[in-house]
């Protein structure tokens, strides 16, 4: 057998040479297959007219403290919630050991404006949308597993790995704020 | 057995050309009609006739709905009940394509637990039993994207959590969810891109398993005994002989299908989703269709982090895991003797195992903080999962080298034989 195939190999004309030119063809096959099937990958990435909707601005002067308002954003709902003297001293009063996912109240909301708590409303476990005002903790529990929020949105029990997520927001006056 | 002469003699000059040329009525005889079948199989045998049968149903009455169904988000709803309510016969068509779901589903289960017992996964079958498992992975993705299409609020949020177990994925999680849903959340290019896969899927399906059956049909069937095909006193020729043991088991199963359809076509599925899809509110209990239970169990039951990973991919991972392991079975149960019939200790953990995978169901469809004989749904969870790992990886490989079997007969011929004899002897004690 192995004198067999290097007889074969003897007797065709430059076998480096041809070696080369299969290996080449097929790299380059390769390379315009790959090509070819990106387009028809990349397509199924969010197209224009939903990247348009990256930002929109909200009116917040009609919610009184205690209220939620919920809001579509990207097509994602966000919540706006007015939160009270007591949840903000809540918020502030847990020790950052208690944490799963550490991170002070300070940090969840912009300076000047800590009464306002702005997240996106899905659960960082799997998407659900969590319930107001309940749990254990008297922020937000989502019904799907269990996981429970605290005042200030962070993870506090359950499977959610981490707080809830803060969209990129800036206030554009007291009571108007601007979401993306 | 694959290499058993063909007895097809064309039997006209037409039949003579074609055969000549494309010999297919050949091919449909040797592998449809005269294909040598061990004589001892049972009606857990049949379900394979009636999968097939099952995914022509699913593929007909798919076809029919598409013609009515409008894949888009302001309009998938209504159609739905524009098909259950104002297309002729459409009420009959959308219920035996959704109770069908449930029916393939459960045919599955049998015919994935038949070849369990039996050990029809073992040497020369692993292929058989490795696209076997391909064709239950592409039927649960068919059946997640197709009933997403309604557009009910359970689609929806089944849709919801489904992509995003994806984003669980380090590093490249968030990008493939994007690509996923093709928005920021489920939206209308998510219901489009589910419909256009849902209607190809099938037909994929149906590919893999012309190749499970080619791979059948090289080693040939398993049997209850295990033992291989020895001679053709073993064996009875496919046709008619199972044609029309598969066809009776194909009208018994047709049976309760036809009961639900007709008098029932709702109850294997939620009220919810006869609220359209709303994408600010989360059902108050969200759970899949029964036939996902026992993996979406799994998938709670990881509600800790395991060192650095932490409790959504963890629980994405045993939830993965739980499927993927089917593929890697061939290898990890190392008893020589395939049937369940002649290991006596396997059997007990066996039947654990089908307890354990019915429980596992039932508490994937309890509420997250309730509990269970005592448990919590939680505990209860990881117990089961435990469980069913532990089948897999720990008794089945250690089972194959502690357990003695019994004595197997000589021959598939020799066993039925001494069945029927030691049947007509007990008949006439009586």
């Amino acid at each position: 057998m192995a004198t067999q195939s290097s007889t074969a190999h003897q007797d065709a004309p430059n076998p480096g040479r041809r070696d080369f030119l299969y290996v080449a063809a097929g790299a380059v096959g390769a390379v315009g297959v790959a090509g070819a099937v990106w387009p028809l990958i990349n397509q199924l990435n969010p197209d224009a007219s939903v990247l348009a909707l990256a930002s929109a601005e909200f009116d917040l002067s009609a919610v009184e403290e205690g209220q939620s308002l919920t809001v579509k954003w990207r097509g994602m709902p966000v919540f706006i919630r007015h939160r009270t003297a007591t949840e903000i001293e809540e918020a502030k009063a847990v020790p950052l050991s208690d944490l799963k996912d550490p991170q002070t109240d300070a940090q969840r909301v912009k300076e000047g404006h800590e009464q306002w708590l702005i997240m996106i409303a899905t659960c960082t476990h799997l998407g659900c949308i969590p319930v107001g005002e309940s749990g254990e903790f008297g922020g937000w529990f989502c019904p799907c597993h269990g996981s429970q929020f605290d005042t200030a949105g962070r993870i506090r029990k359950g499977p959610a790995p981490t707080n809830l997520v803060l969209p990129p927001y800036e206030f554009i006056s007291d009571t108007q704020v601007k979401i993306g | 057995m694959a290499s058993h002469e063909s007895s097809y003699t064309p039997g006209n000059p037409v039949e003579k050309w074609l055969d000549d040329r494309l010999p297919i009525i050949r091919f449909s005889k040797e592998h449809l009609m005269d294909y040598p079948t061990p004589k001892n199989l049972n009606y857990w045998w049949t379900f394979g006739g009636i999968l097939a049968v099952m995914l022509v149903v699913q593929i007909v009455t798919g076809i029919v709905l598409a013609m009515h169904y409008a894949p888009n988000v302001a309009l998938a709803f209504d159609s739905l009940e524009h098909i259950r309510r104002d297309v002729s016969g459409g009420r009959i068509i959308q219920a035996v394509h959704a109770v069908g779901a449930s029916m393939f589903f459960a045919a599955v289960y049998l015919h994935i637990f038949r070849g369990l017992y039996f050990g029809s996964y073992k040497a020369p079958r692993e292929i058989l039993w490795i696209l076997g498992v391909l064709i239950f992975v592409l039927m649960m993705a068919t059946a997640f994207m197709g009933y997403v299409l309604p557009w009910g609020q359970m689609s929806y949020w089944a849709a919801q959590v489904i992509t995003n177990i994806f984003a669980a994925i380090p590093i490249v999680g968030e990008p493939i969810l994007l690509l996923l849903r093709g928005g920021f959340t489920v939206d209308n290019a998510t219901l489009n891109r589910f419909f256009s896969l849902h209607y190809l899927l099938p037909f994929v399906i149906a590919a893999v398993v012309a190749l499970h059956i080619w791979a059948l049909h090289v080693p040939g069937n398993n049997n209850p005994i295990g033992v291989e095909v020895k001679s053709s006193r073993d064996t009875v020729p496919f046709h008619p002989y199972y044609t029309m043991k598969d066809l009776f088991a194909i009208i018994v199963f047709f049976i309760p299908f036809a009961w639900f359809v007709f008098f029932a076509p709702d109850i294997l599925g939620h009220s919810d989703n006869y609220i359209q899809a709303n994408s600010l509110v989360t059902p108050a209990h969200i759970v899949p269709e029964w036939y996902f239970l026992p993996f979406y169990a799994i998938l709670r039951a990881i509600d800790f982090n395991i060192l650095f990973i932490d409790s959504k991919l963890g629980g994405v991972i045993f939830f993965g895991g739980s499927i993927l392991i089917l593929f890697f079975l061939p290898w990890l149960d190392t008893s020589k003797v395939r049937s369940g019939t002649f290991r006596p200790i396997f059997k007990w953990f066996f039947w654990l195992f089908v307890v354990n995978f019915v429980m596992l169901a039932y508490l994937g469809a309890s509420a997250a903080d309730s509990s269970v004989l005592g448990l919590s749904v939680a505990d209860f969870s990881k117990l089961c999962t435990a469980y069913y790992f532990l089948y897999f990886l720990v008794i089945l490989p250690l089972l194959g080298r502690l357990e003695t079997p019994r004595s197997l007969p000589e021959s598939i011929s020799e066993a039925v034989l001494k069945k029927s004899a030691g049947g007509s002897s007990a008949a006439a004690a009586h």
